[in-house]
């Protein structure tokens, strides 16, 4: 166990396990870099952290930079190791978006995984860009009206070696594009859709299978993209035929946050998801 | 006097590849500059040298200010030697960060050259942007000229990474007046910087002892590692003026965090920091024809400052002015209120000269008229300079 049991996450959060079975992959050669977020929190004070790799606490905005440097100067004492941001979805996709375009723009050789709890939950669940349409929030009270930043599309655009989606309901999924991702040189990108009960306001019980029909409603596809190569992974291979996919509601009723959801913006929500898998289809061929 | 030494090479160089050559000789691991008027110059003859593997080093050409001091500090954790390069704008963008490495007490050395701040626009330059980070844990120095430009830069390698220190440096030098100014310049043969530059000792990637660096604290600890960081500042004086005397035996040039100039018997006494000291001089040379027996106390280290030193100077003085070139607003010049702070309860009056803001142009007749006025009881407690 590379991350020691008895820190500060809420009860069930994935976090621990996320990061657990990420350190399994890339071993004790491993440095993480956190920024402000849920893990800076889970990752201890000045008395003592739970991790068996170092971590570098960063600043919000900072991490793909921190990385790069890291990265560089163990190169240059000639130190073969893995450089891990570990970020939320804020961190990610809202105020550190320009340092982590700029790291993949410049390919650094570093792997980046957001885990996406789509929404600032440490400081108690705001919005962020990467809050889904429709979902309360302490600052989207009656319901976000925007859309999901798409970022591992994004980060695909920047033409990085690799990207892909993963879940903690589908665990040999995610070890093995960590696995993979390990083994390639230049950026690599990893979103983690993770839940987070009190923000999501489902049961902590049910983190696994809130996890799990992300993943079998479409709502959260599970893919790779390896050199622009396009592949859709695991689960997710057998979901292009809609009939095969479960309705959205099924994950949305679930969850608190969807609870005041009209008929019309579900409605919303699956033509979304199925335009998406639209385009699925037409990219696997 | 300053003598030369037969070890240096004599060059003509503007500010910034001055600069620029004294990084190449430090050999720095990891470099990450952002452009930005007036320091681009410098990043560029950076990327010259690492292009043309003068410098082996990585340059990291980053998208921001904030990811170049946070790239090089991530890089400075890991054991490398790191630089940085920025001003004005640029500066304050990275101030979160520079807080950040100053709070972990990490080696690294940033040159500065000095801008206005916006709004409104100016390119030009004051020292604003330099003094407004005093606050952030890190030492900061200033140059009067490219020479001291050059011979500051790797000082401050020395002094940052010195086991008794262990904090950021800032080196501050006013744009376009230094920074694309050609002056003589003297530097080392490379060999001898190698001896006055070791290879950095400081790591705290070690994966057999993982640690966890800047996590939260609890208050306990942070107040320590806040009492740590202010002793460490007290330490660093007489680290930089033992650096000063080390360079002075390599260079012939000495250094510490002050200079005098004609201070001992000088009844008035002006104050400064940075290029405009040697406008300065030129004025106390001129009033002492006039019979008016002026001095001046130069300011190269601005954090920590040499209080002690300034007490001293100014305790023999009849009249203090200080020339400023920055600004706390609702309050007075920032380097009059150091001096003022480090002068209390002496009963000498130190009056405010306020100019050069955004480039306004200042010379020798500026301050000869002031300490004139001093002399006779006809300066102001504040002036500007308009």
């Amino acid at each position: 166990m590379m991350l020691m049991r008895g820190n500060a996450a809420c009860p069930g959060c994935p976090i621990p396990r996320e990061l657990d079975a990420l350190l399994e992959v890339t071993g004790e050669k491993t440095v993480l870099v956190v920024p402000a977020s849920c893990s800076t929190v889970i990752m201890g004070d000045s008395r003592g952290m739970p991790s068996r790799v170092p971590v570098v606490h960063s600043a919000f905005a900072a991490s793909p930079a921190i990385a790069s440097g890291l990265k560089s100067a163990l190169e240059a004492r000639g130190e073969k190791a893995t450089v891990v941001v570990w970020a939320g979805d804020g961190g990610t996709g809202d105020i550190g978006f320009a340092s982590l375009s700029g790291a993949a723009e410049r390919n650094e050789d570093i792997l980046y995984v957001c885990y996406d709890n789509e929404a600032y939950m440490n400081t108690g669940i705001q919005r962020s860009g990467l809050t889904p349409f429709g979902a309360w929030t302490t600052t989207t009270p009656s319901g976000k009206r925007e859309w999901k930043k798409p970022v591992p599309q994004l980060i695909a655009e920047h033409g990085v070696p690799y990207v892909a989606t993963a879940s903690i309901a589908y665990l040999f999924d995610y070890q093995a594009k960590v696995r993979k991702a390990k083994d390639i040189t230049g950026f690599r990108y990893i979103h983690l859709l993770s839940p987070c009960p009190p923000g999501w306001r489902h049961d902590s019980s049910l983190t696994v299978e809130v996890a799990k029909l992300a993943v079998e409603t479409g709502i959260w596809p599970l893919y790779e993209i390896e050199r622009g190569k396009f592949r859709l992974t695991s689960i997710s291979k057998t979901l292009t035929d809609k009939k095969k996919r479960k309705p959205v509601t099924e994950y949305l009723k679930l969850q608190g946050r969807f609870a005041n959801l009209t008929q019309e913006q579900i409605k919303e929500i699956q033509d979304e998801v199925d335009r998406m898998w639209d385009e699925f289809s037409k990219l696997e061929g | 006097m300053q003598r030369t030494s037969t070890r240096n090479i004599v060059k003509a160089m503007v500010g910034n590849h001055a600069v620029a050559y004294a990084v190449m000789q430090a050999k720095p691991q990891v470099l990450a500059v952002y452009p930005i008027t007036p320091q681009t110059t410098m990043l560029e003859k950076l990327s010259e040298y690492v292009d043309s593997g003068k410098l082996k080093a990585r340059m990291i050409r980053v998208e921001s200010e904030h990811s170049a001091m946070a790239s090089i500090y991530g890089a400075a954790l890991a054991g490398a030697r790191v630089f940085t390069a920025t001003a004005s704008q640029g500066l304050l963008y990275m101030t979160e960060m520079i807080y950040w490495a100053g709070g972990q007490r990490v080696p690294i050395v940033a040159a500065v050259a000095t801008r206005a701040i916006a709004s409104p626009w100016s390119i030009l330059d004051d020292h604003q942007d330099f003094v407004s980070k005093r606050d952030a844990i890190w030492i900061q120095m200033m140059a009067e000229n490219v020479q001291e430009a050059y011979d500051l830069t790797l000082q401050a390698f020395r002094i940052s990474e010195n086991p008794n220190v262990l904090l950021p440096v800032m080196m501050g030098f006013d744009g376009f007046i230094l920074t694309h100014t050609m002056e003589r310049v003297e530097v080392l043969p490379d060999d001898v910087v190698d001896s006055f530059l070791p290879p950095r000792e400081f790591n705290l990637i070690d994966f057999s002892d993982p640690v966890g660096i800047g996590p939260v604290a609890t208050p306990d600890d942070y107040i320590f590692f806040r009492h740590q960081a202010q002793k460490a500042m007290e330490r660093a004086k007489a680290v930089i003026d033992q650096v000063g005397r080390e360079f002075e035996e390599l260079a012939g040039r000495g250094y510490g965090s002050t200079e005098c100039y004609l201070c001992d018997d000088a009844e008035y006494l002006v104050v400064s920091m940075g290029a405009w000291t040697g406008d300065a001089r030129v004025a106390v040379d001129r009033v002492r024809e006039k019979g008016i027996r002026a001095g001046l106390l130069k300011i190269r280290a601005f954090r920590p400052f040499p209080k002690e030193v300034v007490r001293n100077v100014v305790r023999k003085a009849r009249g203090v002015m200080v020339l400023d070139r920055a600004v706390s607003y609702g309050s007075g010049g920032v380097l009059g209120i150091e001096v003022k702070s480090a002068s209390y309860g002496l009963d000498v009056p130190i009056h405010d000269v306020i100019g050069g803001l955004g480039g306004k142009d200042v010379r020798p007749m500026h301050v000869e008229k002031a300490l004139e006025d001093l002399a006779v009881g006809a300066l102001e407690e504040e002036r500007w300079l308009l």
